[in-house]
């Protein structure tokens, strides 16, 4: 009874409570509501003469009219990148009866495939009604007869002409060029809105996407007056749009083919550039694809077997692909070594391998002979590897690792692409770091020759090749050479020339320099050279180093045996070198993937770019001979074509 | 024999809000006939969908909250892990047959748990079932706030807060928090972008960008005011018809009903408006029990925060959020909760005599 009286007490309570609060909420409502009354009464009573005038102003609309985008031409002005205009058909939602029939009547003139159809339907439903969507892009003008004789019974359909991004070299220049495609939802989010109306491209990669902001141009209005019904009857004033900034690069087109041709069908990369300067004359990846098809989108299906290409063509190799050195490092370790006291005839006996004091493991030369007593000259110009597992072992890590970084490996190169890896160049700090493991004087010896964890990107090869041109001048390499800058139809273009930092300079000895050139002449020049094959007959010097970097670690006792290894298993080669040496006008990286030895694979495509610049030879276009890159040096030595760095701890 | 309860005013007033709409739409839609159809449809689904509504009892309802609840939680979290992008917000759930909102089903289902929390205990509420509330709201509010839909974030925080205030929140503490967020949002704005800064600037002065953040804004309350007191007649205002108005037949579809039925039509519509909700809260003033009358003042009461945030936002008094005038903007979502609101309404007062504790 008693409980009862407290809960009847308690709902008595909660219903005044709720009440009075109920009581409250009217008072808001009517608060609220007359808000709006004075809101609508200020806008509609006391302002509507204002208002009233703006209204019927209002027949004059503001339009974007979208800057047309800067070509890019390569440095001896051949048109890379191009606007063509193009026919699209565009539906405005809004203005349809029926979307199905007008699809129908549609595909009766004019061929619409499926997926374009899926890709329309799509849009329209994710984007508002009264926005226009495009159907079908690329229109021939028998399609926009047919489309125009129709017109007046497919409401609501429109043929437009629009400006479309062409790539006339297909995908030759497609990893420096990058494409252009339609600006998505991502790309809104870091985009000005403001800045794009009008425009349905954005660069996605390469110099389209790092020259974004040149290239794009300044959005125009145009004042239109319109009838009733909203369609324009006159223009009553213009602010033009300004282009965007044509682009001119470094990069010489017809070097950039034919260095792709010389590599043939094989996967890789070839960088050139210019030491004196930094200018990138070619920067090939091999497989390329074709940006064309990424303008408009590209369909699921050509993505996807682009994707799982087992040669990956969409991989930046020139860019981004991260490859061991090799012994292409050797010159360069060979500097810390002159630099820090090493004298350069002081004899090193090779035995075929190497051995740590206190271990068993051998770190064997890719010489399984040995090559017996060898001086600085030799071990360059032989690739022997005991001389720099001895060399490294008493230099040791910190100054190996200080002096490769002073040349800039392991830092970006600053090139004028976007997301460029660092590469690296192994230090204790790093190991501790990243492996959580301590420094052991083994992964010295595999930094020596350029193995272990070591990583560089071919460009990085090549700018350290212009370094060692340059005596040690550093440069940051340039894609683009200058920018042309339209300032309206009356005035003259403003040309901006654009240069890579300077760097300053390694800090190494000019004489020491000249120690490892010569060395690296020898490698070329010498008969005992080992990329001897690809120096023949040249007209000009050459300094080069041949490198082979193994993909798989190969057992301590077991033989590198390549015709055991599947394709993707096998070394890749590679080959840095420039000419002429005295005063050396391109610097020349080249990896092949898993194409064997450095100097059977790697050397003469190098050869083959420093001839078609230098000369204006190109070997492919004079008697198609067999390639005799392989020949042996019958005298005294073993039968092994090149270097080939096997060692790797396995314990 | 089983019979059919409604509310009889509820119902009358909404059958000429409706009528209203497809003739605005008609107007507003660039006379399209398919928007009409489609609206028509979505018009007799939500009023299907409203009458068996009605038909649940409240004491039913009041059991199925929790479940209710949860279910909408694990579909919010699903719809920011698979769902579909619409217009750059993930906010869909495809189910095969249809796409689903389900930020749409918390609007009702967040206001039923917290009356739910709220009246396991006696009123007014103490510190722990007030901070049970208030997450039991948050959570809800952060995942849509996620997806991002800051409109329907907005108002499930506010049919929450609503409850919290019906169930007698300190009228002291009411105070205390305006006073907090008085001093609070000037130290904020320091914090924000500035461009967040540069959108509250031009929601105070959008003539300040007329070109660009202040444009829309600026054709809208052009529109509104060209109507002056009696409007251009339907289907004849210039700037709705001339393209001026953004998402005309949506969210800014009041500018377009302003400029062509004028003040007098703005004062009807409202009256409209202010009846449905004066007819709710005394739903809520002469049911019994302490759930449904939080439930129903809820409901109502954040009925008209859509009217005045939507109507707000478009004569340029607040910023533009993305809130749709309720059953006259086209879409169907919205409309459906919004009926089922009201029909949930309707089954407070068939059960209002069965309900005394």
């Amino acid at each position: 009874m008693v409980k009862e009286n407290i809960e009847l007490k308690d709902y008595l309570r909660e219903t005044n409570l709720i009440h009075a609060r109920l009581i409250a909420l009217v008072v808001l409502l009517g608060l609220l509501s007359l808000a709006l009354i004075i809101r609508a009464w200020h806008l509609q009573i006391s302002s509507f003469q204002r208002f009233e005038v703006l209204s019927k102003d209002n027949r004059v609309r503001l339009l974007p009219v979208p800057p047309v985008r800067g070509q890019i031409y390569d440095r001896n002005g051949k048109v890379l990148a191009e606007n063509i205009p193009v026919f699209t058909l565009e539906i405005l939602p809004d203005q349809v009866r029926d979307m199905d029939d007008l699809l129908d009547d549609l595909a009766k003139i004019i061929e619409v495939s499926p997926s374009e159809i899926r890709k329309f339907r799509g849009l329209v439903k994710a984007r508002p009604d009264f926005e226009a969507q495009v159907l079908k892009v690329n229109l021939s003008e028998e399609e926009v007869a047919r489309f125009v004789v129709n017109r007046y019974r497919l409401p609501g359909a429109s043929v437009q002409a629009r400006l479309q991004r062409n790539y006339p070299y297909g995908g030759e220049l497609v990893h420096v060029l990058g494409y252009v495609g339609r600006i998505n939802q991502r790309d809104l989010d870091s985009i000005d809105e403001k800045a794009y109306k009008g425009t349905d491209y954005i660069g996605k990669s390469g110099i389209e996407a790092h020259y974004e902001d040149h290239l794009l141009g300044q959005v125009g209005f145009e004042q239109v007056e319109t009838n009733a019904h909203g369609q324009i009857i006159r223009e009553l004033d213009r602010n033009p749009p300004v282009s965007g900034d044509d682009i001119y690069l470094n990069v010489d087109a017809d070097l950039q083919i034919k260095a792709r041709e010389y590599l043939g069908d094989r996967r890789g990369s070839v960088i050139a550039i210019e030491p004196s300067s930094g200018d990138v004359l070619a920067f090939v990846s091999n497989p390329v694809y074709d940006p064309n098809k990424f303008v408009n989108g590209i369909d699921h299906r050509s993505y996807n077997a682009l994707r799982e290409d087992v040669n990956r063509p969409l991989v930046n190799r020139a860019l981004n692909g991260r490859y061991a050195p090799g012994s292409t490092i050797k010159g360069l370790v060979s500097l810390t070594g002159l630099e820090n006291g090493w004298n350069r005839n002081a004899s090193v006996t090779c035995n075929g391998y190497y051995k740590l004091k206190g271990s068993s493991h051998r770190y064997r030369c890719w010489k399984r002979g040995g090559h017996g007593p060898v001086d600085m000259l030799w071990s360059i110009m032989r690739s022997c590897d005991v001389y720099y597992y001895q060399m490294a072992n008493s230099l040791g890590i910190d100054k190996i690792s200080e002096f490769l970084k002073g040349f800039g490996l392991g830092h970006k190169t600053g090139i004028d692409l976007q997301a460029e890896p660092s590469g690296l160049v192994p230090s204790r700090d790093w190991k501790r770091d990243r492996r959580g493991a301590p420094w052991y004087p083994g992964d010295t010896l595999n930094t020596g020759i350029g193995q272990g964890y070591m990583l560089v990107t071919p460009l990085q090869l090549g700018v350290m090749t212009a370094t060692l041109a340059n005596r040690g001048e550093r440069i940051e390499p340039r894609l683009v050479d200058r920018l042309v800058h339209s300032k309206g139809e009356s005035e003259e273009p403003e040309i901006i020339d654009l240069q890579g930092d300077t760097l300053g300079n390694v800090e190494a000895k000019s004489a020491n320099f000249d120690v490892i050139i010569d060395a690296m002449r020898a490698v070329v020049e010498h008969p005992r050279g080992t990329a001897r094959a690809s120096g023949l007959d040249a007209e000009y010097s050459i300094a080069g180093k041949t490198g082979t970097a193994q993909v798989v670690a190969i057992a301590q006792g077991a033989k590198y045996d390549e015709s055991k290894l599947s394709d993707f298993e096998k070394d890749h080669a590679l080959f840095v070198s420039f000419a002429p040496i005295e005063e050396p006008k391109i610097a020349v990286a080249v990896i092949v993937e898993n194409g064997g030895s450095g100097s059977s694979a790697a050397a003469p495509v190098a050869r083959k770019v420093m001839d078609f610049y230098l000369l204006g030879k190109d070997a492919n276009a004079i008697v198609p001979e067999t390639e005799s890159d392989n020949v042996e040096d019958s005298a005294t030595d073993t039968t092994i074509p090149a270097t080939s760095n096997i060692s790797e701890e396995t314990l | 024999m089983f019979r059919i309860k409604v509310d009889l005013p509820l119902l009358f007033g909404l059958l000429i809000l409706c009528a209203a709409s497809l003739l605005i739409l008609w107007s507003a839609g660039g006379e399209s006939y398919r928007l009409i159809v489609n609206q028509g449809i979505r018009m007799g689904i939500a009023f299907v969908g409203m009458m068996i509504i009605a038909q649940i009892r409240i004491d039913t309802l009041f059991r199925w909250s929790p479940y209710f609840y949860a279910a909408g939680l694990l579909m919010l979290v699903l719809v920011l892990v698979v769902g579909d992008v619409g217009k750059g917000a993930q906010r869909w759930l495809d189910l095969g047959v249809i796409r689903f909102q389900p930020s749409e089903a918390m609007k009702l289902a967040v206001p039923m748990m917290v009356a739910w929390v709220i009246t396991r205990k006696t009123l007014p509420p103490g510190p722990k079932n007030l901070i049970f509330a208030a997450l039991v709201l948050v959570v809800p509010a952060a995942l849509i706030l996620k997806q991002p839909d800051l409109g329907t974030t907005l108002l499930i925080l506010m049919s929450g807060t609503l409850i919290i205030f019906l169930a007698g929140f300190a009228w002291k503490h009411i105070g205390i928090l305006f006073a907090i967020s008085a001093v609070a949002a000037p130290i904020l704005y320091q914090f924000l972008h500035p461009y967040q800064q540069r959108r509250i600037q031009t929601l105070f002065d959008p003539w300040s960008d007329p070109l660009g953040d202040g444009y829309h804004t600026i054709q809208s309350m052009i529109a509104i005011g060209s109507g002056g007191a009696q409007g251009k007649g339907w289907t004849e205002g210039s700037q709705s018809q001339l393209d001026f108005i953004p998402e005309r037949h949506t969210d800014f579809i009041f500018s377009v009903f302003a400029e062509e039925n004028g003040f007098i039509g703005v004062l009807m519509l409202l009256c409209l408006y202010v009846a449905l909700t004066a007819r709710g809260l005394y739903i809520a003033y002469y049911t019994k029990d302490t759930f449904s009358r939080l439930l129903a003042g809820s409901l109502s009461m954040t009925f008209f925060f859509y009217v005045f945030v939507n109507i707000g936002m478009v004569s340029g008094m607040l910023p533009v959020v993305g809130v749709p005038l309720p059953l006259i903007s086209y879409g169907g979502t919205s409309m459906v909760t919004l009926m089922a609101g009201f029909g949930i309404l309707m089954g407070i007062h068939n059960t209002r005599s069965l309900m005394s504790r």
